[in-house]
């Protein structure tokens, strides 16, 4: 099962660091990454395989939201395929 | 890798427009609960329906959670009741109705469909008893909604039944007088109902369906309002192609939802229902869309053409989205369920009339109108008459809820709450249509050529 993380916002020290963090601790491997500052703002895009996933989705993802307070950005994760079957046949 | 834009333009849709899931609604037979005891069926039922729907709102949330868009309504819809109360032989079903209210709490879903009767040529003996049952079923349950079939394309249109539900209507009304007549918010009257449909208050499960099944209902006005905006004074073809792109990606998303959906409970996947239903809430109108495509307020002249484009824009997206599209789809127009409606109703653009004329080209009919509460029964009937008379003659599904709210005129506000919003009274004709409907009787049905 593979996802996209996508975080956007403002931009700091250790965006990156802390995000992928919470995704090695969950044995999260990341299988791309695009980031660029748009108008300011920091946008990054990860698509993650979580085929060896240590936990449940909802906790890996409770801990994206812990993060996402934490660090003042909006961070989320989301199964590819949504986006995948939204655009394409 | 998807492309970045695509997928921030997910992320807008669901986030800003108000892309959902509106509803996944498990469709269950209750063939085999018939019983000769009253008892014994209702017993029958609750299980039945607690068995096959314990998981379904606990999966809904499962993949709300992991693909990050939101289910609104979990629902049931179960065989008509009529059906499956007649051989207890009881001479009221309410108790049948408090059986679905538990099984419906019990799982957690917000409402169940089907307690309801087919009787677009007739009267079997449990019809009669379950319409006659109605008014107090939904005074005294929750959760059950209620519809009755009164006329077919194939059939005709039975004016017994239609003069009887104006009364049934009214029965309602004053039971639920407490609530703004809230129980005729969750009864509809047909003409050409679907077995498949997954939004309430009319959802049953018909006979030709499965054993057990998954529908779903998509929406989305919102993202449809958000992508006209990018179209603004181009040619309405222009908005056509528009629309048609924006409906493809939202029944891509519930079809994917379904799929899931359906793989999680073992259970198979029936239809999609594409209809944009509006909520109560700002930037979740279909009013607004017609408006963005150049009208003033919904109601002035052009509003039925805009709805005809619409409507069709709709379905010719989702079919190529999906093979599995039925139920409904097209655009829901329930006057107290659509903020901008809810504007157009307050400052007189839109009037009744011009709404039965809106139904001749949109899914559905005159939904969710509050009128006022000395509306006489033969004037109910007359509305639901008239609303037959156009899907029937026009080969689609209409239907009526209008809530002739107790105690309440012209110039007062009917407040039902949550997704079944407010509205304003609208004013009907106030001349009679009394012989006519007393008359009864059938109108046969029509001829199916020279069309014109």
């Amino acid at each position: 099962m593979k996802a996209i993380i996508t975080v956007v916002g403002k931009d700091k020290v250790g965006i990156i660091y802390r995000v992928t963090q919470v995704l090695a601790e969950s044995n999260v491997n990341i299988e791309d990454i695009s980031q660029t500052i748009l108008q300011g703002y920091f946008t990054m895009m990860m698509l993650v395989n979580l085929s060896d996933l240590a936990c449940d989705f909802s906790v890996l993802k409770e801990q994206l939201e812990k993060l996402e307070k934490d660090i003042g950005l909006s961070v989320k994760i989301q199964r590819e395929e949504i986006f995948n079957y939204m655009q394409s046949i | 890798m998807v492309l970045n834009n695509n997928i921030f333009e997910t992320i807008r849709m669901i986030e800003k427009e108000k892309l959902d899931i509106r509803t996944i609604t498990m469709g269950i037979s209750l063939l085999d609960c018939i019983d000769s005891s009253g008892k014994n069926a209702c017993r029958k039922i609750y299980d039945k329906i607690t068995g096959y729907a314990r998981n379904l709102v606990k999966v809904g949330d499962e993949i709300e959670n992991e693909f990050g868009i939101p289910i609104i309504n979990k629902r049931i819809a179960v065989t008509p009741i009529a059906l499956i109360a007649s051989a207890s032989g009881e001479d009221h079903y309410g108790e049948f109705a408090k059986a679905l209210d538990e099984a419906a709490k019990e799982v957690g879903v917000n409402f169940i469909g089907g307690f309801s009767a087919l009787v677009h040529k007739g009267f079997a003996k449990g019809d009669k008893t379950l319409i006659k049952s109605i008014p107090q079923a939904l005074n005294e349950t929750e959760r059950v909604c209620s519809s009755v079939n009164v006329a077919n394309t194939k059939a005709g249109i039975n004016m017994d039944a239609v003069k009887l539900m104006g009364k049934i209507i009214k029965e309602t009304a004053y039971l639920t007088r407490e609530r703004d007549s809230l129980g005729c918010a969750k009864l509809v009257v047909f003409a050409n109902s679907v077995d498949d449909n997954p939004f309430m208050a009319g959802a049953y499960h018909g006979i030709g369906e499965p054993e057990v099944v998954i529908n779903v209902g998509v929406s989305g006005p919102g993202v449809v309002k958000c992508a006209l905006e990018k179209v603004k004074g181009e040619p309405l073809h222009v908005v056509a192609e528009n629309i048609k792109k924006t409906a493809f990606k939202i029944t891509r998303a519930g079809q994917l939802v379904g799929n899931e959906v359906s793989k999680r409970l073992n259970v198979p996947f029936g239809i999609l229902d594409l209809s944009l239903a509006p909520t109560p809430e700002i930037g979740d109108s279909v009013a607004r869309i017609l408006e963005e495509i150049g009208l003033e307020a919904c109601g002035a002249h052009g509003t039925t053409a805009a709805l005809a484009l619409l409507n069709d824009a709709v379905k010719k997206g989702g079919i190529m989205a999906s093979s599995s599209v039925g139920g409904l789809s097209g655009a829901f127009i329930p006057v107290s369920e659509d903020e901008g409606m809810i504007q157009a109703a307050k400052s007189g653009a839109l009037t009744f009339d011009k709404l039965e004329a809106m139904t001749s080209v949109c899914s559905v009919g005159l939904d969710m109108i509050a009128i006022p509460g000395d509306t006489s029964e033969s004037t109910i009937s007359a509305i639901i008459a008239d609303e037959a008379a156009i899907g029937v003659i026009n080969n689609k599904t209409t239907a009526v809820r209008v809530i002739p709210v107790y105690g309440k005129t012209v110039g007062d506000t009917a407040e039902f709450g949550g997704l079944l919003g407010y509205a304003p009274i609208m004013p009907v004709n106030p001349f009679s249509a009394e012989e006519f409907i007393n008359r009864g009787g059938r109108i046969p049905t029509p001829v199916h050529s020279f069309k014109n």
